[in-house]
């Protein structure tokens, strides 16, 4: 099953020519015939496109082109720009939207021969920890169709877990990235921020973003990184840091690394079977010959609270930009101020008309010194926080997140619970440091996957997956397949 | 940070975003518990704490003036509700 390879295997077979870009763009079709009526993971994609495209490598292959990439299907979350594709950020706003150009970090998988293609569902704006919000139905979680794929990214992480293709592109602003890998029981890794050009990332909250890849196995997503990675003259807040060769860190070797253990995250709310999978996670890495470290990172309670100021007011502003004169839907108004109104209010989901109200508020005269400028000033307590926990060690170590996949529903009504299923990888956004989540067990009844999160400093990329291969590689959860 | 019931309609308003009387009723509600747990951050005393605005500040990122390729005309008017004669069309604005 070509659809099930990872891209280090498919690439291997394809300049072997044992495959063809065809076939292994051909198995991902099939899959998606055969699974996303359950799974919904894809909003939309175009078959002859897809296959155009993969002939077109087909015909680089055999002429003996070498790009890191060449012929391998890659879907893409609806919220990065693909050039004269669709672009709906699963909202009813945008209408018939078509992409003029293609973001940096397509056109960057482009040059290294990716086959870029589909729409995979989200929550609209990226605001939300389901993908419940999405104004095209709800994304299924492959391990139990009962069940959501998390979010916001949950069709990127949920096309990866089905193998409707080889690997995705996400985007994480507190944990969109992380929490769908741990609950569909992939990879995912959110970059250091400036890691990866937002040039062609429909904009959520502009300090926070940033986009990554959910892939099969820690390998593949340190080669869509080095891919992506960059400083880029389109995005002015992309930092100008060089680029490793990411895969040849991962070598196994972790002895004598210092993996830090927060006591701050072993909460109330973390569910037993969550919290003996992460304690058999800590214990693999000691056989591995790392040392654990406990640390204190005294503001996590904190920063919950301080994302959603943050994350609302930056949202706020950036969402202004959807008025109904330029692009997308509009419903007429007698003057523009009309115009706008009813535009975005029949545009915009429930989410995230709250997130606008709440940011419009946090930044409103008489509350902006209060809410927001407050809530920055914690924010560099809660980077401090890591800062200092660098000092002493390589990575962190934590769940991804508290529970396992809830129920499609247990949550939707309650906005405030669903924010707090977000607890362990809000921080990272916050700090601007980078993150990966990895599969390291399963519940027993039902069988759903359990995230190990693992944090890395500023750019430490290579290290942070170093240290997550070696642990995949010794226990081999992400090979399990769920049953569809 | 006063616990205030946030003027719903006042802040939709600022925000160009029409809302139902149902929806207005049921943000008043969940922005009121939200605003409750965002309480919270009043326990931390920030005196002297710099505002952190982004992770990894870049200060005068710049390019040379100079002239590049950018969206043609076309481009930019293809996603447009509305258009007519290469330009947006709008609401009457002036009278």
């Amino acid at each position: 099953m070509l659809n099930q390879l990872t891209i280090s295997e498919l690439t291997a077979k394809l300049t072997k020519r044992e495959v063809s870009a065809r076939e292994a763009t051909q198995a991902c079709l099939d899959q998606i015939a055969r699974v996303d009526g359950k799974i919904h993971a894809f909003i939309s994609y175009n078959a002859a496109d897809a296959l155009a495209q993969a002939d077109a490598a087909d015909k680089l292959i055999f002429s003996g082109a070498k790009n890191s990439l060449l012929g391998v299907p890659i879907a893409i979350k609806d919220v990065l720009a693909v050039k004269n594709q669709p672009l709906n950020c699963a909202s009813k706003i945008l209408g018939n939207f078509t992409s003029t150009y293609d973001a940096t970090a397509i056109e960057k998988l482009k040059a290294a021969g990716a086959i870029v293609f589909g729409r995979l569902n989200m929550d609209e704006f990226a605001m939300g920890s389901s993908t419940e919000n999405s104004a095209f139905g709800l994304t299924r979680n492959p391990w139990d169709v009962t069940r959501i794929p998390g979010g916001s990214s949950g069709g990127s992480a949920a096309a990866v877990a089905a193998d409707e293709c080889i690997a995705s592109l996400g985007t994480d602003t507190g944990g969109s990235i992380r929490q769908p890998a741990a609950l569909c029981g992939c990879v995912g890794l959110k970059p250091t921020y400036g890691r990866i050009s937002r040039y062609g990332l429909v904009a959520f909250a502009s300090s926070l973003d940033q986009i990554g890849p959910f892939t099969k196995d820690v390998r593949d997503s340190a080669i869509l990184l080095g891919a992506m990675s960059g400083v880029d003259p389109r995005d002015s807040t992309s930092v100008p840091e060089p680029v490793p060769n990411y895969s040849a860190a991962l070598d196994g070797n972790i002895r004598g690394m210092k993996i830090g253990l927060p006591k701050e995250y072993m909460i109330g709310g973390l569910h037993a079977e969550v919290k003996a999978a992460v304690d058999a996670a800590v214990k693999q890495y000691e056989k591995l010959g790392a040392e654990i470290v406990e640390i204190s990172l005294p503001h996590t309670d904190y920063a919950v609270a301080t994302y959603y100021i943050i994350a609302t007011a930056e949202a706020s502003a950036n969402l202004a930009r959807f008025d109904g004169i330029r692009y997308g839907a509009r419903v007429e108004g007698n003057d523009p101020i009309e115009l706008y109104s009813k535009t975005r209010g029949a545009g915009f989901g429930a989410e995230v008309k709250r997130r606008i109200i709440l940011g419009t508020y946090v930044l409103s005269s008489g509350y902006h010194d209060a809410y927001y400028l407050h809530a920055q000033k914690v924010r560099t307590l809660i980077r401090n926080d890591f800062l200092k926990a660098f000092e002493k060690v390589d990575a962190i170590v934590t769940p991804t997140t508290p529970t396992a996949a809830f129920k499609a529903g247990e949550k939707s009504g309650d906005p405030l619970q669903m924010y707090l299923s977000d607890i362990f990888t809000i921080s990272c956004n916050l700090a601007g440091i980078c993150g990966i989540s990895i599969p390291c067990g399963f519940t027993k009844n039902p069988k759903l996957p359990i995230g190990l999160q693992l944090l890395g400093k500023p750019f430490g990329e290579e290290t942070l997956l170093k240290i997550a291969h070696a642990y995949e590689q010794a226990t081999g959860w992400h090979k399990e397949k769920p049953v569809i | 940070m006063a616990s205030a019931e946030i003027d719903v309609k006042y802040v939709a308003h600022l925000a160009r975003l029409a809302l139902t009387p149902d929806e207005e009723k049921q943000l008043g509600a969940q922005l009121g518990s939200i605003l409750g747990y965002i309480e919270k951050l009043r326990e931390l005393d920030v005196t002297g704490v710099e505002p952190t605005a982004h992770a990894v500040p870049m200060v005068n990122v710049t390019r040379a003036d100079e002239i590049r390729e950018s969206l043609s005309h076309e481009d930019a008017l293809r996603n447009a509700p509305r258009q007519a004669n290469g330009l947006f069309i709008v609401p009457k604005v002036v009278e």
